[in-house]
């Protein structure tokens, strides 16, 4: 079994996690309640890689991490080497690439508070951020949780994005998904099947917290109110 | 007598559809102000505006000498910063916290101990410390209502709205809570704005009411005042009392919670609900007109217990039901329906008797006669 594979892809399911937790909170937030006319642009947006092959993802991303692309040439200057084909740039990659679904069940479940309790808290003299976090986020934490482990299962299981900004290089940026594909290359089947295993039971037991928590879960947009 | 700075003026000018625009500019005192009107009369959004959970168009809101809102110096205090208490239908109590921290929610700015005595002290007045520890998906009705108003008291606002907050309790509960807010308000005297379209609300709570028609103000006052006026039919059909007497108390029996009033001017007695009077008292009795029934032959073997004999004075048809208005010592105004009328072949001049179920009187002297413990209706 390729433990240094599996490690890395629980590193950085772990990593691109917690950042989307954080990162997809105030997206979310902003997607329930805001009421811009054009909202549905970025809704849009959001949600692109649910729908685009991860080829295409990965060739942009690749082409904004290069090293003619703004990002790559301050990354090089500041860090002294390219940002393609690092662990950072699969973080970058994986976190644009599993946005929709930290961002949808978090959106999904905040638009369902009761807009009469933001009010509440409002008139006792708390404004949005102590709402969101006294209010909005207690109330909705299943829908944050689900998001959370949604992110990490989904990196976890990536496969042509991280082939294409990461490349194959073993420890930096071989993930699970791509050894996995290496093993079946070299006709090294049971190697390949011991990993694989792996990887679904991982994948089997994150689920199904989810749906422990939660029975809504692939949610789809939230309602428009 | 609290200092006169506390009163709340408000003008607001509000369009919410092509048909219908609020349009408001009225003054309250501190104490109970009764906010009267049929549905979509434009109550709520008025409180809304109060509140600063929805902007005027224009207009000029100001407890005391703090302005609020001035559309004409731009002026817009965000709502967390307004210190207006504001309780609605539906409480919007915070589910996932217990009662004690949905009291202390608004609290942010102190410190812990000042935090927990004051809490403490205000579920005190509310009679509530018992249930401090439990969430509100475990509390009654009226214990829901009582956490709601602790929760918006105990900030110190300096207004208080409360929107229907009283609708979905029966009538014993919400008069007890009633009796609480005004104790508490006894010390603070702030004005409370409350909504309803519950006539019965109006004489048991109001010592003003102001009356919203279609987003305008029609009437406002002393609740009997605004009732009475002649030029106020509006009011009066809203309220939905068409009769009313001033009376004498001549005695009580409190054994079955009842006591006999004699009409002033008529040689006429009414066995009414109790309240809190005393013989000799002077109370006012409203009667709906659709509560009395008609009869052409002397009633015997009901279990009303005032049955009055009378001549009719006149029938006019209203709409849908016939407006009978009877002379029997004092003149009644009794609505039946037209087949009613052709049935019994009424006509002016009829011999007939007047049927009234003794709680189909309502006592309404003011406040003070509002007792639930003594007057169950």
């Amino acid at each position: 079994m390729n433990w240094p594979a599996i490690a890395l892809s629980i590193k950085l399911a772990a990593l691109v996690c917690a950042i989307l937790v954080i990162l997809g909170m105030p997206i979310a937030y902003w997607v329930a309640f805001s009421r811009w006319r054009w909202k549905f642009i970025v809704e849009s947006v959001v949600a692109l890689p649910l729908v685009l092959p991860p080829t295409v993802l990965g060739f942009y991303i690749l082409v904004a991490l290069g090293a003619r692309s703004p990002l790559g040439r301050f990354w090089q200057a500041f860090f002294g080497h390219g940002l393609a084909f690092t662990f950072e740039a699969l973080v970058v990659a994986s976190v644009i690439y599993s946005l929709p679904f930290a961002v949808q069940p978090m959106a999904s479940a905040f638009s369902l508070v009761d807009p009469q309790l933001m009010e509440a808290s409002s008139i006792l003299g708390a404004f949005r951020l102590r709402t969101f976090f006294r209010v909005v986020l207690p109330l909705s934490l299943t829908g944050v949780v689900t998001g959370a482990v949604l992110s990490f299962a989904h990196t976890l299981g990536e496969f042509g994005v991280v082939l294409m900004v990461g490349g194959n290089i073993p420890g930096v940026t071989r993930t699970a998904s791509i050894a996995i594909y290496d093993e079946v290359e070299a006709l090294n089947y049971s190697a390949a099947n011991q990993t694989a295993l792996a990887l679904l039971l991982l994948s089997f037991a994150v689920l199904s917290i989810v749906y422990a928590l939660n029975r809504r879960i692939w949610t789809v947009w939230p309602s428009k109110r | 007598m609290p200092p006169i700075e506390m009163n709340l003026t408000a003008r607001i000018r509000k369009n919410l559809s092509a048909s219908f625009t609020l349009d408001v500019d009225f003054s309250v005192p501190a104490g109970i102000t009764i906010l009267f009107g049929a549905s979509g009369a434009g109550k709520t959004t008025v409180l809304r505006c109060l509140a600063g959970l929805l902007p005027p168009d224009e207009g000029l809101i100001a407890v005391g000498s703090d302005v609020l809102f001035d559309s004409a110096r731009a002026l817009d205090l965000p709502v967390p910063r307004r210190r207006i208490a504001y309780v609605s239908q539906n409480l919007a109590l915070f589910p996932h916290l217990s009662v004690t921290q949905n009291v202390q929610y608004g609290l942010a700015s102190f410190d812990e101990p000042s935090r927990h005595e004051r809490a403490l002290s205000i579920l005190e007045s509310f009679r509530i410390a018992h249930l401090s520890g439990r969430k509100p998906p475990q509390l009654s009705g009226g214990e829901r209502q009582r956490v709601a108003l602790a929760r918006s008291l105990v900030t110190d606002p300096r207004l208080l709205l409360l929107d229907e907050p009283l609708s979905a309790l029966d009538h014993l509960t919400s008069s007890q809570i009633i009796g609480d807010l005004r104790a508490w308000n006894a010390t603070h005297g702030i004005p409370i704005l409350y909504v309803t379209h519950s006539h019965r609300e109006v004489f048991a709570l109001g010592e003003r009411v102001v009356v919203l028609q279609n987003g305008r103000i029609v009437a406002e006052g002393l609740p009997l005042e605004v009732l009475d006026s002649p030029s106020l039919e509006l009011v009066a059909q809203l309220a939905g009392f068409e009769n009313f007497f001033d009376a004498t108390v001549l005695s009580l029996d409190k054994n079955s919670g009842i006591m006999h009033c004699r009409l002033d001017g008529a040689n006429l007695e009414l066995e009414v609900p109790l309240t809190r009077a005393q013989p000799g008292a002077a109370v006012r009795l409203a009667i709906r007109a659709g509560d009395i029934i008609i009869a052409t032959q002397q009633p015997a073997g009901l279990s009303a217990r005032n049955i009055l004999p009378g001549t009719i004075a006149s029938l006019v048809r209203e709409g849908s039901l016939m407006s009978v208005h009877v002379d029997a010592g004092a003149r009644f105004e009794v609505h039946v329906t037209p087949r009613a009328c052709e049935s019994l072949s009424l006509h002016t001049g009829s011999r007939v008797w007047l049927v009234i179920k003794t709680h189909s009187c309502q006592v309404v002297s003011g406040p003070a006669a509002f007792d639930p413990g003594l007057a169950r209706s």
